[in-house]
């Protein structure tokens, strides 16, 4: 006979105090702590009540989807068959209507090969002979020649402008980027005074003058015979302008490595190329990486400042599709557009960015 | 940027010199191609369609001279240019024709560019509420005029209102469409700029039949067709191609008869355009269809107007000062014979 040994049940938990929790709680600590910040937020929420509503109206309650020009008359809402009516300029520009599908399979060609290279599961050897691969192919089906029809420049334009400027401007100013700032640091006098001019001489300018320089003073300097490519001139000012700024951002990056690692790597035996080429850059390019995307997001948003040298690009196109007779009056419509593509790919590079800086060295030197 | 742009003058100059002696209607025919210069996008002048395919004013005018010239409508390569770029371009030979830009004698004299024929004479106008039952710009005494700041415009209106010894009060905004806006909302009786522009903005205004564009302006913003300076072989060209097409509304020739009437027609000027007799398409160094074919391009014209700017489209500009002189207006081909 025993007596039931006495077990010890402790009471289940009480909740915390209500106030500690849930909405409550995070409405307090967050938007209610003190009387300024209370005061704050019960005038965000008015100023969002006098917003909100009428963007909600305007863009989503009274807005026109499909249909014609005449369906959008009187309407006090957005007319969004506007931006289905104007895709094709604003994508493509004005490309022959004949040749469409060149344009829509380089653009598959790059979204291939973009998927490929963010994934992260492709060889770097693979990627680095893709993305050349990919600019012959792309400038071979948009320009024509060997084979294809020619297109002229003149006629390329609309987010496929954007993307290529951005592009080329993106992989040719990195390299030429390092190189300058390799130069910088170079213990030639020659070599290091020439990149310093360079770089300063370019960061002294704003891109705006760089794209005049290039678009309306060089051909005056050039004989009537030999004219350069509108589109190319104003490429390579786009290159010189972003790799002055690139090559700043290296440097910064090649600063930050101890002495003592150059040492140490010297008393190992390597070369001064090697100790450069596998000590020094990988883990200064490391450093500098958050600082390189953000220079890559800045380049494809400054591609649209190529309008005032007459090329139309994504902006541009939208801009001239909303000068159409038929479509008066639906530029605000064109610039939201734009503003959400530019937001969607610029949110994406910077996502990009931080998965590369997550990777670690071993995937990623 | 004073000192820039006298910098780029000096260096226009001697690009100018250079370029002169350069054969534009060799290029032209060697290319097989006309590159024209257009705008970035401006309603009813030029501006691509839903299709990528250019339109307007200005298109219609470069389609014309290729058709004269290459005989084919369509062998124009567009240009967009920026009104910086578009002198530049012409002058250093980056392209065969610009779009109608105003005629002044600083750009015509000093900039390297000739001007050929004013195929729009544009102005500054007004643009009232229909309500106000205003017909007249002399009947606003006392009324508050929108104008956007920073342009002679607002100069153009203290000077009519002084003319005219009337009162406007004007209202400076930054930019056409806060202006129109302000306008449109009733914060002012009436807007002023230039007639092509209030028509483009009025045609986007959510109720575009309120409006009135006041026929009468008062500036002058004459838009001609320009070629490199010192090519007179090429700017005769492009000039009598432009008067041909205004001759020919003229003489009722239109894209639909202009076959017919080269058959039919009895009157000598008609023939002699057509080339039906003489050979006046070898003054210009073309053959004798010259103007058949630019005619069954684009029309005559006031065809290419009313296609542009006339009643059916948006736009909707009458065509006041664009007149035929013997209707009124300032339009008026040079005899061809």
């Amino acid at each position: 006979m025993s007596t039931p040994i006495k077990a010890f049940i402790p009471d289940p938990p009480s909740p915390p105090p209500a106030a500690a929790i849930g909405v409550v709680h995070w409405l307090r600590e967050n938007l209610f702590s003190n009387w300024f910040n209370s005061l704050l937020t019960i005038a965000s929420l008015l100023l969002l009540a006098k917003a909100v509503p009428p963007l909600v109206s305007w863009a989503l309650v009274n807005a026109v989807l499909t249909g014609g020009p005449e369906l959008c008359d009187g309407t006090s809402g957005a007319c969004w068959s506007f931006i289905g009516a104007k895709a094709r300029v604003m994508l493509i520009g004005t490309y022959p209507a004949e040749l469409e599908w060149r344009p829509l399979a380089a653009g598959v060609l790059f979204a291939g090969v973009v998927a490929a290279t963010v994934s992260g599961r492709c060889k770097k050897r693979v990627l680095t002979a893709a993305w050349p691969l990919l600019f012959v192919a792309a400038l071979w089906l948009i320009g024509g020649g060997a084979g294809l029809e020619p297109v002229d420049q003149s006629m390329w334009g609309g987010l496929m402008l954007s993307l290529g400027l951005a592009a080329v401007g993106i992989l040719l100013s990195v390299p030429f980027g390092i190189l300058l700032a390799l130069g910088r640091q170079s213990k030639m006098t020659g070599i290091s005074s020439l990149c310093v001019g360079f770089i300063e001489l370019i960061r002294g300018v704003p891109l705006i003058t760089i794209l005049f320089m290039a678009s309306v003073m060089m051909p005056l300097f050039l004989p009537i015979n030999l004219q350069i490519n509108n589109l190319l001139r104003v490429q390579v000012g786009i290159i010189l302008f972003s790799s002055a700024y690139i090559a700043e951002v290296v440097r910064g990056g090649l600063q930050a490595i101890p002495r003592g690692q150059i040492d140490a790597a010297k008393a190992l035996g390597l070369s001064s190329w090697m100790v450069t080429l596998f000590v020094v850059l990988p883990q200064a390019l490391r450093h500098v990486l958050p600082s390189l995307i953000g220079r890559c997001i800045a380049l494809f948003k400054d591609t649209s400042l190529v309008i005032i040298v007459g090329l139309l690009d994504f902006l541009g196109m939208a801009k001239a599709a909303s000068q159409d007779q038929v479509w008066l009056g639906h530029e605000v419509e064109g610039y939201v557009f734009c503003a959400v593509v530019y937001w969607v790919i610029c949110f994406g590079m910077s996502r990009y960015g931080r998965s590369l800086e997550k990777r670690g060295p071993k995937h990623n030197n | 940027m004073k000192l820039v742009g006298k910098l780029l003058l000096s260096i226009m100059m001697v690009a100018v010199a250079s370029v002169a002696m350069a054969g534009t209607l060799e290029r032209v025919q060697q290319n097989n191609v006309l590159v024209l210069g257009v705008s970035e996008g401006v309603a009813g002048f030029s501006a691509p369609d839903s299709n990528g395919r250019w339109t307007g004013f200005d298109a219609d005018m470069g389609r014309a001279v290729a058709a004269a010239v290459l005989k084919d409508p369509e062998a124009v390569k567009f240009v967009p240019l920026a009104s910086k770029q578009k002198i530049v371009a012409v002058s250093s030979g980056q392209v065969d024709l610009s779009r109608g830009t105003t005629w002044t004698m600083k750009r015509d004299g000093k900039q390297g560019v000739d001007f050929t024929v004013v195929l729009f004479y544009d102005g500054q106008g007004l643009m009232v509420k229909k309500g106000l039952g205003v017909t007249k710009g002399t009947e606003l005494d006392g009324a508050s005029v929108a104008v956007v700041s920073g342009t002679t415009s607002e100069l153009n209106v203290a000077d009519y209102a002084r003319a005219n010894n009337i009162k406007l009060e004007t209202v400076v905004f930054d930019s056409k469409k806060e202006a129109f806006n302000a306008y449109v909302a009733g914060r002012c009786d009436a807007f002023t700029t230039d007639v092509s522009q209030l028509a483009s903005l009025r045609a986007g205004a959510s109720n575009p039949g309120e409006h009135v564009i006041l026929a009468e302006t008062f500036s002058k913003e004459p838009l001609a067709p320009f070629v490199c300076h010192g090519d007179n072989q090429w700017k005769d060209l492009v000039t009598w191609v432009l008067y041909g097409l205004i001759e020919a509304e003229e003489k009722g020739i239109t894209q639909a008869n202009v076959l017919e009437m080269k058959e039919k027609s009895t009157d000598p000027v008609v023939r002699r355009m057509l080339g039906a007799t003489g050979e006046v398409g070898s003054f210009i160094n073309l053959d004798n269809d010259w103007l058949v074919r630019a005619i069954q391009a684009v029309g005559n014209y006031g065809e290419m107007y009313d296609r542009n700017f006339g009643p059916d489209t948006a736009l909707n500009i009458p065509r006041g000062h664009n007149n035929l002189w013997t209707k009124g207006g300032l339009i008026y081909a040079m005899p061809i014979r």
